[in-house]
């Protein structure tokens, strides 16, 4: 299903909205696409990481001599081998890093700061000689007490992390004080004070959310190999090369082009591979040993040492009219950053009204170290957590005037040119688009029925929004002389872009998708690429790729009129060739140019590169969900599931769809069963698929996806990006039709069997 | 794992003689679902593994109404619930073997290993204490048998000598009127472990009264065990919704259940009760129609 | 400090006979990958729980990473590499590519894999059969609607084929 509230007539497409089968289909049903594991080199050796057993200790001593001695061990190092790097922020990719954090994560320096914190490496001819040389070397640590909660940790007395860290925008005079809270941001628009006494009803609840994991099925790679020349080449799981090289040069202290980073298949990332850990450590070791060095993570050390989003603790107060104005909202939000600075909690604030048109608002975001791993980004980061707090409020504020939740929204819902709490305006946005189709979807008026027994079913609906981001993208496209076309890009492919790009650039030169081949590039093959993440590659590389093509176009037309000798003004690119304006009937297609090209100037390349920041357009997303809860057993089985998303516009619509129903579930695991699980002193307890608990195929029903297209003007196609938004709102969703089966409201994430039982017990 | 060695002997004999080189270090090597992970995590150690999947005895698998049920030590839980004869007569163990994780895992993993491994959580063990299973146990110098509500000590241990090894289990037939059934609670709808796990027979007469009942909890406590009272209290009803009430109160309180990473020891203890309900109905049920 | 055994080992791999080193400790997942150059076969969690390893051993679908090598002897093995015939895709990678039923792909050899063993023994699974004997495979990409779909779909191909 698919509607197009644009009032013009859209452009017909001859490519863009098909469905034809990936370029990298074949490779990846036959087992031949190469991950980062499965890279092999001559002379191969295998690393293992030593990892912290505590939460939060000092290093006081690190023997290597016994794993040194054990035979077939070839380089051992620890962060005595890493330069020291400065202590400031710098910019890179979706948001900045600071450089000395991102090495003291790589490897602990004084301090280990979570269950999991890498302390050393070491290189050995197998993977089983390397892991026993890892159980020989031995750590004397000093046990510090941990703190694992947001809570416990911005008290006076808590433990601290970092001696040296400061909290930014805090209590100035405290400013001598070490916190855990790193930063205070606030951000408010209106009269909040009078937006409440304006409001009949007012609601004021605080939840909690877990730490959880992106969960992609691929642990954590890299494969180093340094030349005697100290030129380093690296293979690795990244939604990022690019950034990888950066990272892995300000950890090393070397010059860009020392490092060339190839993107190998990518099982996954979600966000979570848009920064560094073994790659360094590739580097260092082949580097100490003279031989290339694979390392592979571990599913226990993917879980406990790479980055989770964070969990949060949000107190959230909202006021409506009792004709359904939403007058005002306050709220607080405190989302663990893990051992270093950097969770998404402002974004969170950002993201957590932007769906409703409110005139007073006001969000305060703490930004905290516990003792947990340091958080990466995850799918609209930040965003999730915020809009189950914000979304089940709206829902229970409406059935408090008696209002349909979904109506409530639709009344209020943002516009282009509703102020946003940080203080941008949207741009045209889809939200009401979004609602509207939501209120005339089948599943809206489909009849819920009965369960049996102590089964109950209910209905719930939420909302979310996400930016999306633009960044920097380059695009080269070779036409070749038999008239196909090579396309290259710098954006690892996680979901389909390859052909989403080469559709595009089928579009514009009216070629056949077939006959243009996609390819991710490294380092050293394409220019500066951002990672794939903020659900930009059809938006920005895309952008790159359509720019590239009319490149490509203006070079086939200089050809053209140098074969006809005519004016560039007297020939135009049409459908796959180029007219002559003047000389009727004349056509040269692309290959017959291609063919030619040596006799009119050479190899015919386009290129481009974009900084999309201009570009960007946002996303809305929701989820209309039925649940049935056990009441005996407090268990939540989804039995019916539609999500709707403003996409802009679908270039393959399949993938599009991938992107909401991929999300859409991710959101449900969030909001049913996924969590991290530490004990008393920051143990990890559930390092595993067997206690991490992702959804699997028999807990869900076909998930229903309905695009919605509201162009973004900003784009030549109307793109804005699928592939973040998708999972905000699914556990507000879930947590609403929970309530409407039972009456009970879950305040906290999971909404596991044991806190829905909970909950139907304390219901009113 | 360093210096592991492997072996397959083919009869038991052999086995029990690697078995009983104790300098060796040996460990009977099954299914290997939960072995195997345990050797790589350091929870357990061995230094010869004894796969005795290729022993012709331990791959027995045989039910019918009149003997009863005979299954090898090396059998896994697919087949098991592939078996018509058994799916008919002890629909409550199949219940239990075709929820241990994914079909992968059922392919490889056996019922005695379940047992074995002695994981308060294991799904087949509650099913086979309901169905007063019992174990044949080959040891260095004669066999003998053992009920299998004795073999578990504590979590991860049994009364299995190192030399010791599990070739059967056997069920009786059931009785007229006699069916189980089993049920646990997971967060998800598979592959998740035992939160809470009830196995029940029930057994009825013509009238439907209940004249013998034997109720096995697993996951709240440190082992399966048998809930005596919940099920006495059966005996003479006629199983209908207060007798349900009764029974699963009874469970409830015969629960000794901890906290953990899988739920709370409150949540358990209510949650056994629910499930002893439910799991004696399907039971009863089933025994009804075998009148 | 002693080498560890190696054991000699004979074995079918996707129709082929091939014979092998390994270790005691090595898992069939390890050999496959390091020793075969079989790098089809991917190993997500090395604890049977997320099925992206799993491989056809005789007839029935299990996880390399929970096989030891050693055990292999004599037997049959299949993995995603032998599901096509030659340059002909078996029907289920085909549907896999027409409904879009992979993302990042590196769960779909361990799906793949599973599927045919599914279908090997029902070939006309219902929805939620499949859900149940897929539910030992994770896929975190695509919500599993598509996988389903071209499960299903292929079924019913291959049954009126």
């Amino acid at each position: 299903m698919s509607t197009n509230p644009m009032e013009e007539a859209p452009r017909e497409y001859r490519v863009i909205g098909t469905r034809p089968i990936r370029h990298d289909g074949i490779d990846k049903v036959t087992g031949r696409a190469v991950y980062g594991a499965d890279v092999s080199l001559p002379g191969l050796l295998h690393g293992s990481v030593v990892r912290s057993p505590h939460a939060h200790a000092r290093i006081l001593s690190i023997d290597t001599s016994r794993a040194a001695a054990l035979p077939g061990v070839k380089a051992i190092v620890t962060s005595a081998d890493l330069p020291e790097v400065r202590d400031r922020e710098e910019a890179l990719g979706e948001g900045s890093t600071n450089p000395r954090h991102l090495s003291h994560n790589i490897l602990a320096h004084d301090k280990v700061l979570y269950h999991g914190h890498a302390v050393a490496a070491v290189a050995a001819t197998s993977p089983h000689v390397a892991a026993e040389a890892a159980g020989l070397i031995q750590v004397e640590y000093e046990v510090l007490p941990p703190v694992l909660d947001v809570r416990a940790a911005m008290a006076d007395d808590a433990p601290i992390l970092h001696a040296d860290l400061r909290t930014a925008g805090g209590d100035p005079k405290k400013a001598g004080t070490p916190s855990n809270v790193a930063m205070i941001t606030e951000f408010e628009i209106g009269d909040v004070e009078a937006g409440f006494a304006a409001a009949d009803e007012i609601i004021e609840r605080t939840f909690d959310t877990a730490m959880v994991h992106q969960g992609y099925i691929e642990p954590h790679n890299a494969v180093a190999k340094v030349d005697p020349d100290g030129q380093a080449t690296v293979w690795c799981s990244t939604q990022g090369a690019f950034d990888v090289r950066h990272l892995c040069a300000e950890v090393l202290g070397l010059p860009l082009s020392k490092l060339r980073v190839y993107p190998a298949e990518i099982g996954g990332g979600f966000g979570g591979k848009t920064t560094i850990y073994l790659e360094p450590l590739a580097i260092l070791l082949a580097r100490a040993s003279g031989h290339p060095v694979k390392l592979v993570m571990s599913r226990s050390d993917v879980l406990r040492a790479t980055g989770p989003t964070s969990g949060s603790h949000i107190r959230v107060k909202m006021g409506v009219t009792r004709d359904g104005t939403l007058t005002a909202v306050d709220a607080s939000l405190a989302y663990e950053a893990g051992a270093y600075p950097g969770s998404p909690v402002r974004m969170g604030a950002m993201c957590m009204a932007s769906p409703f048109a409110i005139e007073n608002q006001r969000m305060v975001a703490y930004d905290v170290c516990v003792n947990r791993p340091k958080t990466a980004a995850y799918r609209a980061p930040g965003a999730t957590n915020a809009a189950f707090a914000c979304e089940t409020i709206v829902d229970e504020l409406a059935r408090k005037i008696g209002m349909d939740p979904l109506e409530l929204r639709r009344k209020n819902a943002a516009h282009e040119g509703t102020p946003m709490v940080h203080g941008p305006k949207h741009r045209r946005i889809g939200c009401a688009e979004l609602l509207e189709a939501a209120q005339r979807s089948d599943h809206a008026s489909a009849p819920l029925g009965n369960a049996d027994g102590p089964r109950k079913r209910g209905r719930g609906f939420a909302t979310g929004y996400w930016f999306n981001a633009g960044l920097q993208s380059s695009a080269t496209i070779s036409i070749n002389p038999d008239g196909t076309a090579s396309l290259v890009t710098g954006s690892p492919d996680i979901g389909g872009t390859r052909t989403s790009c080469a559709m595009m650039a089928a579009e514009e030169l009216g070629l056949p998708v077939e006959l243009v081949r996609p390819s991710v590039a490294d380092t050293d093959s394409i220019g500066l690429t951002d990672v794939t993440g903020g659900s930009r590659v059809t938006l920005a590389t895309g952008l790159a790729v359509h720019d590239a093509a009319q490149d490509v176009k203006r070079q086939l037309c200089e050809r053209a009129a140098r074969t006809w000798k005519c004016a560039i003004e007297e020939v135009r690119f049409d459908d796959g060739g180029v007219d002559s304006l003047v000389q009727d009937g004349e056509r040269l297609s692309l290959a017959e140019l291609a063919k030619g090209a040596g006799r009119t100037g050479g190899p015919i390349v386009g290129r481009a590169t974009v900084n999309a920041q201009r570009n960007v357009g946002s996303a809305f997303g929701g989820m209309m969900v039925d649940v049935e809860v056990d009441t005996e057993t407090g268990r939540v089985d989804v039995t019916r599931c539609t999500v709707f998303q403003d996409v802009g516009k679908a270039i393959h619509p399949a993938y599009v769809e991938g992107q909401m129903q991929g999300g859409a579930v991710q959101g449900i695991g969030w909001a049913l069963n996924e969590e991290y699980v530490y004990d008393d002193e920051g143990h990890l307890e559930n390092d595993g698929f067997l206690d991490y608990r992702m959804p699997v195929a028999l807990d869900l029903p076909m998930i229903e996806p309905v695009i919605i297209e509201v162009a973004n003007p900003a784009h030549p196609y109307g793109v804005r990006g699928v592939g973040e938004v998708s999972i905000v709102a699914p556990p507000a969703a879930i947590a609403n039709a929970i309530a409407d089966a039972t009456g009970a409201r879950v305040e906290s994430l999971p909404m596991s069997p044991p806190r829905v039982l909970a909950a139907l017990h304390t219901r009113p | 794992m360093h210096e592991l060695q492997y072996s397959s002997p083919t009869s038991v004999d052999e086995a029990l003689e690697m078995l009983g080189e104790s300098s060796r270090d040996p460990r009977v090597l099954a299914g290997g679902t939960d072995l195997l992970i345990q050797l790589r995590s350091g929870a357990r150690h061995a230094r010869l593994l004894v796969d005795v999947k290729r022993i012709p005895e331990m791959n027995v698998l045989h039910a019918d109404a009149r003997t009863g049920l005979r299954l090898g030590g090396a059998v896994p839980c697919a087949l098991v619930g592939e078996h018509p004869a058994a799916r008919e007569l002890y629909p409550g163990l199949v219940e239990a073997a075709e929820l241990i994780g994914s079909t992968q895992i059922q392919n490889r993993a056996t019922v005695a290993g379940n047992l074995c491994n002695g994981s308060p959580a294991a799904d087949t063990t509650p099913a086979l204490l309901a169905l007063d299973a019992t174990c044949t146990i080959a040891g260095p110098s004669r066999r003998r048998e053992i009920a299998a509500s004795e073999l578990v000590t504590a979590p991860g241990r049994t009364v299995l000598a190192a030399n010791d090894l599990l070739v059967e289990i056997r069920v009786a037939a059931p009785a007229r009127g006699s069916a189980d059934a089993y049920q646990r609670l997971i967060p998800r709808s598979e592959m998740d472990i035992a939160v809470v796990g009830v196995g029940a027979s029930v057994t009825v007469d013509a009238d439907g009264t209940c004249t013998a009942a034997r109720i096995a909890l697993g996951a709240v406590g440190p082992r399966a065990f048998l809930a005596e009272d919940a099920a006495a209290s059966l005996v003479g009803t006629k199983v209908d919704e207060a007798a349900l009430v009764e029974a699963g109160r009874l469970a409830s309180e015969a629960a000794q259940p901890i906290s953990d990473k899988r739920g709370t020891a409150e949540y358990r203890r209510e949650v056994a009760g629910v499930l002893t309900r439910r799991v004696v109905a399907e039971a009863a049920r089933r025994g009804r129609e075998r009148i | 400090m002693s080498k560890p055994q190696k054991l000699h080992l004979s074995t079918r791999l996707n129709g082929e006979d091939v014979e092998f080193l390994c270790e005691a400790r090595q898992s069939l997942l390890e050999v496959l990958r390091d020793e075969l150059g079989h790098t089809g076969t991917k190993e997500g969690c090395a604890t049977g729980d997320c099925g992206a390893c799993s491989v056809i051993l005789d007839d029935r679908v299990v996880c390399s990473c929970l096989v030891l090598a050693a055990e292999v002897e004599g037997r049959e093995i299949t993995t995603v590499e032998g599901l096509a015939d030659g340059d002909h895709l078996h029907p289920l990678q085909r549907k896999f590519l027409e409904h879009a039923a992979l993302q990042c792909g590196v769960c779909t050899p361990g799906f793949l894999v599973a599927a045919r063993a599914l279908l090997d023994r029902n070939p006309d699974p219902t929805e939620r059969e499949v859900r149940y004997h897929l539910a030992g495979n994770l896929c975190r990409c695509t919500g599993y609607d598509k996988i389903i779909r071209a499960v299903l779909d292929a079924a019913a191909e291959m049954r009126s084929t």
